[in-house]
């Protein structure tokens, strides 16, 4: 059943996931943490067991039916993907574990192949670490220099500094399209297209943006778009990479194995076309077909609904919480996606999260993975309300009531 | 909540808003057993320096620095405050019992000899928030083990 637009802002998704039930009952859970990991639909938890209890076998191999099936299943999971992010062909689509995975994969290959002694790439400032710490193993085994485009105090990255980034030495860069710890949604298009006026590939790091935004890799022009199934209401170890195929085709393989062959012998081994090339050994075929379900239902709901919810959210979550005595935001830029970052003058996140939890607020306390940005704004830590598609206004009051308590409590 | 309430109450309206010894120590031209270490929670990002002056087996001054949460700055204040005129000798045992009090399944809050130390009992019914009471006394079992102790930085990953 394709949910109507209206039920998003009335809460009726909810019930699509059973983790707010228990015994039949709402159990009441505020799950503020989707940017962590969102929840499950049903019908995303029915596409894997029913694929495990009717269609299971291992794909590309056997020549009897279930095989088959499940090759086929997989399959079409891909052109889920594809037609999801508007890649122009199956073969650009590349399944790994989940971003972490499909960064490093693009180090090892993209990054080898382009990047030498004295080179640089180019990253953010708010960047998570999974698209920091590739890329700088990457300079210190090949002698390059990670150079790092700086924030302003709204947590943007400005085009004009971003651009003075640009040297003849940059290689490649790298960008997140949103940022996890503040929310903000970089202007990728126009830093996209500037990359390519210095014939530089760019990545995006799209692992915050797909369940806010819809995401077009032609449009945007990217040359990899990489991101993560269990942020999109899909399983965990299954993601995305996307790349044009003409540079795909460039890339040596990353990993060696079954499945990613044309041919062994202990002489030679000659590699398989597109995808596959890149997909060594039995992938999370489960994942995939997870994944692809995930697509079905968030599809089904239509990004319009979900940026409109988004921003609703957005908007009424920022002016319930500043009118909270002494609580910063963290990250105000222009714009955002559903994730509100915060800290208290009084209370240290961690004992905020403990308590937060004792009335059944589930947040983020920490670094988010982003310590370079709690550094810049001289933060050891944040608490970081993330939305989802079962999120609703109700949720905020239940956020911001217990953080009255709190204060209270603490003052 | 009233767990919680009850632990924090006991924790934070003294330790964690007031802390006792919270300064940096200046050990420059002490001997070896006046050391500092330094402690770090990888997972939520609290530091910590801790200090100790000692004159033979006589701890005659403890201070600490850092930010993070309130269980972890009262953690710290506290151990400050308790060692404070101590034997080095003695402190082995002071921590072994706090650490397995907070560690170990079996061990019962409130055990003998800790004395106001065993209000961080408490704490283990809240298993994501043990690191930030024991980061301190992990910093001070590397200060006691010797080895490098102006160097090695104590991370309460793989404790």
């Amino acid at each position: 059943m394709t949910p109507s637009p209206g039920n998003l802002e009335h809460g009726t998704l909810r019930g699509d996931f059973p983790i707010f039930r228990t015994d039949g009952q709402d159990n009441g859970l505020v799950f503020l943490d989707s940017g962590a990991s969102s929840q499950k639909p049903q019908a995303v938890i029915d596409a894997v067991a029913d694929f495990y209890g009717t269609s299971y076998a291992n794909i590309h191999r056997g020549v009897y039916r279930l095989s088959e099936q499940a090759t086929a299943r997989y399959e079409e999971a891909r052109g889920k993907v594809r037609s999801f992010i508007n890649a122009g062909r199956d073969r650009e689509i590349i399944f790994v574990r989940g971003t972490t995975e499909g960064i490093n994969l693009l180090s090892s290959t993209l990054g080898r192949q382009r990047v030498g002694k004295g080179d640089e790439v180019l990253i953010t400032h708010l960047e998570h670490h999974s698209n920091i710490v590739p890329w700088q193993m990457l300079c210190e085994q090949t002698g390059a220099h990670l150079v790092v485009a700086p924030l302003n105090d709204q947590g943007e990255i400005p085009f004009d500094s971003f651009a003075e980034k640009i040297s003849p030495r940059t290689r490649l860069i790298s960008l997140a399209h949103v940022s996890n710890a503040l929310g903000t949604i970089n202007p990728v298009k126009k830093m996209i297209a500037l990359g390519h006026q210095h014939d530089i590939p760019v990545i995006v790091d799209g692992a915050q943006a797909v369940a806010h935004l819809p995401v077009d890799v032609q449009d945007l022009d990217c040359d990899f778009y990489v991101f993560s199934g269990h942020k999109l209401y899909g399983p965990t170890g299954i993601g995305v990479v996307y790349g044009k195929e003409a540079l795909l085709e460039e890339l040596p393989p990353y990993q060696g194995g079954g499945d990613m062959i044309e041919s062994v012998t202990f002489a030679r081994t000659t590699y398989a076309a597109l995808p596959a090339r890149l997909e060594a050994g039995t992938p999370n075929i489960a994942g995939a077909i997870g994944l692809g379900a995930a697509i079905d239902y968030v599809s089904g709901i239509g990004f319009a609904a979900i940026t409109r919810h988004s921003e609703d959210l957005l908007a009424y979550g920022t002016q319930v919480l500043t009118a909270i005595p002494g609580l910063r935001l963290i990250g105000t830029a222009a714009h955002k996606v559903a994730i509100l970052s915060f800290v208290l003058d009084q209370v240290h996140p961690h004992d905020v999260g403990t308590f937060l939890a004792q009335d059944n607020v589930a947040i983020r306390a920490g670094h988010h993975c982003a310590q370079p940005v709690m550094d810049f704004f001289a933060v050891p830590a944040t608490t970081r309300a993330s939305l989802g598609l079962y999120n609703t206004r109700h949720d905020i009051d239940a956020l911001a009531k217990s953080l009255h308590n709190i204060l209270e409590f603490f003052s | 909540m009233n767990d919680l309430r009850a632990l924090y109450q006991s924790l934070i309206l003294d330790h964690g808003k007031n802390p006792r010894n919270k300064r940096p120590m200046d050990l420059t031209g002490h001997d070896g057993h006046c050391r500092c270490t330094e402690g770090y929670n990888p997972l939520c990002g609290d530091k910590l320096t801790l200090y100790i002056k000692a004159d033979g087996d006589d701890i005659t001054d403890l201070s600490f620095e850092g930010e993070g949460c309130a269980i972890f700055t009262a953690s710290s204040s506290m151990l400050t405050e308790v060692l404070k005129g101590r034997k080095v000798s003695e402190v082995r045992e002071i921590l072994d019992k706090y650490l397995d009090m907070l560690t170990k399944e079996e061990v019962t809050p409130d055990p003998e000899g800790l004395g106001k130390l065993a209000v961080f009992g408490g704490v283990k019914d809240f298993p994501t928030r043990v690191k930030c009471a024991t980061l301190p006394w992990r910093a001070l079992e590397v200060i006691l083990e010797g080895v490098d102790g102006n160097q090695k930085i104590v991370s309460t990953d793989g404790s």
